[in-house]
């Protein structure tokens, strides 16, 4: 393979400042934050050696706001503004939020996504996720001394496109750029893969607080493919409290909760969940506020017992994944067990038993996923070094399809496709003289538009009047690398056309967005101009940089009028980068993608015809069969 | 390297059904790590969109060719023999007596909850997918009859449905 090495494409060949990007586990109970420092992968910590932040933020009379331990120890005391597992609530309507009625929250209704009245008034969930992530993201920048190029910030596979936005607009307001979202158990399988040289098709199995994920993956020299996964957006360590929490009140028979003797019984029934991974039974001791005593002995037995429908709720989604995946048990080469929640001994029973081996618990499960992001991340940031040669193929959770007549879901693309993705399908009209074709885009793997989720809506207007079922309407879905879905529809016949990138209808619309980034920025005084302009001037840099690396790669590919073209177009953008002019450095970088154009085409052409020729030479080295290949490379 | 070419020439692999599959993986694993956006994250708009177009394109010959269905269909359309939509193809009435008789059968077991009957109509159903596809492989490498091969594949393309309907009754049926 050192052969396929030198100068891989993308791989900046010249010598370059360390960008400093970090991978952040946005979790349900806790986040952490990791960057890749000198090679190696690390959880940055906190001033006090802490590396994990909970993921809890208190709200104030005064409008400030608490992050973590300190919002963490207010949280009995002031439970209805002390939010914690808000990710729960990310991209949720009320009606999806099971057991709410034990939450000491007020929640609000509204179009799309559930609020939280606070005394600081309402609260999006978006904007208590931002404020985690601003912590973190300053926590990061404290120990990197700069701003960061970016983050790869990860969410559980399962999570639909409305959670996924809503994760991508709570860093946006956090002032993070987003590399990229990844897939938690893919963020462990990566972290796991790359300590161990593990090769071979592993299975993630990810219980965190408030979510389950399963991850089937391929591991092969260097690349995870992801076969598939599955799992439950509304399943965690929190259902396992909340057993608990309900058999403490019927074992002491108790009458109707006030909000803080519910909110102290939730935080006494984690605790004794935590305790039992270490101890055979765990004493519950509480006094409520009427002065009536709680005194109980929880046994690993009982816990077994009351918490067992919700462990085999985690078998059913593995059984699913390695149907998708088409593969048996026997198949599988280890288990890795990602999330504090399978810490729990039943957990560990149930998928050894399922798996027939015992499971792999040699990384931390509160941090392998931060570490996976981080490496992720820097890989982004283009920080690659040579021998960091792998590569991720991930794959979207949800099927993605439209809406056709009567209701029904036609899917277009299936779960489990491999990304970057397309397809595209032919509809036509259903009405004479029908001019006009509504759109609908929905997510899920049920036949019921009503049971899919609707991520959006358009037109294509303008079709010639004919005769129903004679228009050919293509419909045509492309998923890039980011999973990011883009629809667009054309009458084949008078090529009239409308498209649409995706952006979940019921999240926070743009103006909201923009509304709380002017609120968040009210307290910086910030320049939207100068902004504008640093970053078309880092673009700039990142252009320049890409195209003297293509340049030092393989300059042979241009003709020499070719060559001082582009030399003549890196001149003036480098000059137009030191002005303070941002039309004029946006004018020079078009000029630039302009006359490398051509010459990036070649470049792909070569790496690919490089990969046949790498190929070969392996072949003939250690493959027989080498005889039936490579009459055309 | 032609972006337009044809699935089999994009992995340098021969055109026909038998198929080394590691090979394809191996083939397919060596483009996607040349070609896949996530090698350009730092690249130009021109690079990054090429990524993305030759990134889709390995994806979807790869999809393709690695599903014995879908790679028979593929190298039908290829000689211009296309199949048809699942939706209107005629069949012979003897084999559609046959697939009714299959799916009362799975219908059946899953209102009953019987797990092992429908586990054993799997085994057999896989057993017969199985002996259709020699058959399909011999039609299409050895003797060449596209026509023949056309009709087989229509048949496969009504069980490969119905061993779907089957695998979600036995979810079902453990839930």
């Amino acid at each position: 393979m050192a052969l396929l090495q030198i100068a891989e494409p993308g791989e900046s060949t010249a010598p370059h400042e360390h960008r400093l990007a970090v991978g952040i586990d946005l979790g349900t109970t806790n986040s952490l934050v990791a960057t890749v420092r000198s090679g190696l992968a690390v959880v940055l910590r906190d001033q006090l050696g802490r590396p994990l932040l909970p993921s809890v933020v208190r709200y104030c009379a005064d409008g400030s706001s608490e992050v973590g331990y300190e919002a963490q120890a207010q949280q009995a005391l002031d439970p209805r503004n002390t939010i914690g597992s808000v990710k729960r609530f990310m991209g949720r309507g009320i009606a999806d939020i099971a057991n709410r009625e034990a939450m000491p929250y007020v929640f609000q209704d509204a179009p799309g996504m559930l609020r939280l009245q606070t005394v600081a008034g309402v609260k999006s969930p978006v904007e208590v996720s931002a404020d985690i992530l601003r912590a973190l993201r300053l926590r990061a920048e404290a120990a990197l001394g700069g701003p960061l190029v970016g983050a790869v910030i990860t969410v559980p596979a399962y999570f639909d496109e409305a959670q996924r936005q809503a994760t991508k607009d709570a860093a946006k307001l956090a002032g993070l750029p987003v590399l990229r979202l990844l897939n938690e158990p893919t963020a462990a399988a990566i972290a796991y893969g790359l300590d161990n040289a593990a090769e071979g098709v592993y299975a993630v199995y990810d219980l965190g607080g408030g979510t389950f994920d399963i991850s089937i993956l391929r591991l092969s020299r260097g690349i995870f493919e992801v076969l598939a996964t599955g799992g439950d957006s509304a399943l965690g360590g929190d259902d396992f409290d909340h057993r608990i929490f309900c058999w403490i009140i019927e074992a002491a028979d108790l009458k109707p909760l006030s909000v803080e003797d519910a909110s102290m019984l939730l935080a006494r029934a984690r605790e004794a969940k935590e305790y039992l991974t270490v101890h055979g039974a765990a004493p519950i001791s509480a006094r409520l506020s009427s002065g009536e005593r709680v005194e109980l002995q929880l046994t690993t037995a009982i816990f077994a017992e009351i918490s067992q429908t919700l462990v085999a709720k985690t078998i059913q989604p593995v059984k699913k994944a390695l149907r998708d995946a088409a593969l048996s048990v026997s198949d599988i080469k280890g288990v890795v067990m990602v999330g504090g929640a399978t810490r729990m001994a039943q957990v560990q029973r149930a998928v050894g038993e399922f798996f027939r081996q015992d499971p792999l618990n040699n990384l931390d499960p509160d941090k392998v996923v931060a570490i996976g992001a981080a490496t992720q991340a820097n890989l982004l940031a283009g920080n690659r070094a040579a021998g960091d040669d792998w590569l991720l193929l991930d794959v979207i959770p949800l099927s993605l399809g439209l809406e056709t007549m009567g209701g029904l879901v036609e899917k277009i693309i299936p779960r489990n496709s491999t990304i970057p993705t397309a397809r595209a399908q032919e509809f036509t009209t259903f009405r004479d003289g029908q001019t006009a074709l509504a759109i609908h885009v929905v997510q899920g793997e049920r036949e019921l538009v009503s049971d899919c989720r609707s991520l959006a809506r358009f037109e294509l207007r303008g079709i010639p009047p004919m005769v129903a079922g004679s228009a050919r309407i293509r419909v045509a879905f492309q998923v890039d690398a980011d999973g990011l879905l883009a629809v667009s529809a054309r009458e084949q016949g008078s090529g009239v056309e409308a498209s649409i990138v995706v952006k979940p209808s019921y999240g926070l619309s743009d103006d909201e967005i923009a509304g709380m980034l002017k609120d968040s920025m009210a307290h910086v005084k910030d320049d939207a101009q100068r902004r504008a302009l640093k970053e078309s001037q880092v673009d700039a840099q990142r252009l320049l940089e890409a195209v003297r690396a293509a340049l030092a790669a393989d300059s042979e590919l241009l003709a020499a009028e070719e060559l001082a073209r582009v030399e003549k177009d890196i001149v003036k953008l480098e000059s137009a980068a030191l002005a303070d002019n941002r039309r004029q450095i946006m004018l020079a970088m078009d000029d630039l993608e302009a006359s490398t154009k051509d010459f990036a085409a070649r470049r792909m052409d070569k790496s690919i015809r490089r990969a046949f020729a790498g190929r070969n030479i392996n072949e003939l080295d250690v493959d027989s069969t080498a005889s039936t290949t490579g009459e055309t490379a | 390297m032609d972006f337009n070419t044809d699935h089999f020439s994009l992995f340098e692999l021969p055109t026909r059904f038998r198929l080394d599959s590691t090979l394809l993986d191996q083939r397919y694993l060596e483009m996607q790590s040349r070609v896949h956006p996530d090698r350009f994250s730092r690249a130009g708009d021109a690079e990054r969109r090429l990524s993305l177009q030759w990134a889709t394109r390995v994806n979807e010959a790869y999809q393709t060719l690695k599903k014995p269905l879908s790679r028979a269909r593929y190298l039908l359309h290829l000689s211009e023999h296309d199949v048809g939509s699942e939706n209107n193809v005629l069949m012979p009435a003897d084999f559609l007596i046959e697939q009714m008789e299959w799916r009362e059968a799975v219908a059946e077991a899953r209102a009953a909850g019987e797990h092992h009957e429908l586990e054993h109509l799997h085994h057999r159903l896989q057993h017969d997918i199985a002996q259709r596809y020699d058959e399909l492989a011999a039609l299409i490498d050895e003797s060449h009859d596209l026509e023949q091969a056309a009709d087989r594949v229509r048949r496969l393309m009504f069980i490969e449905k119905l061993l779907v309907e089957l695998d979600e009754a036995m979810i079902a049926c453990e839930e």
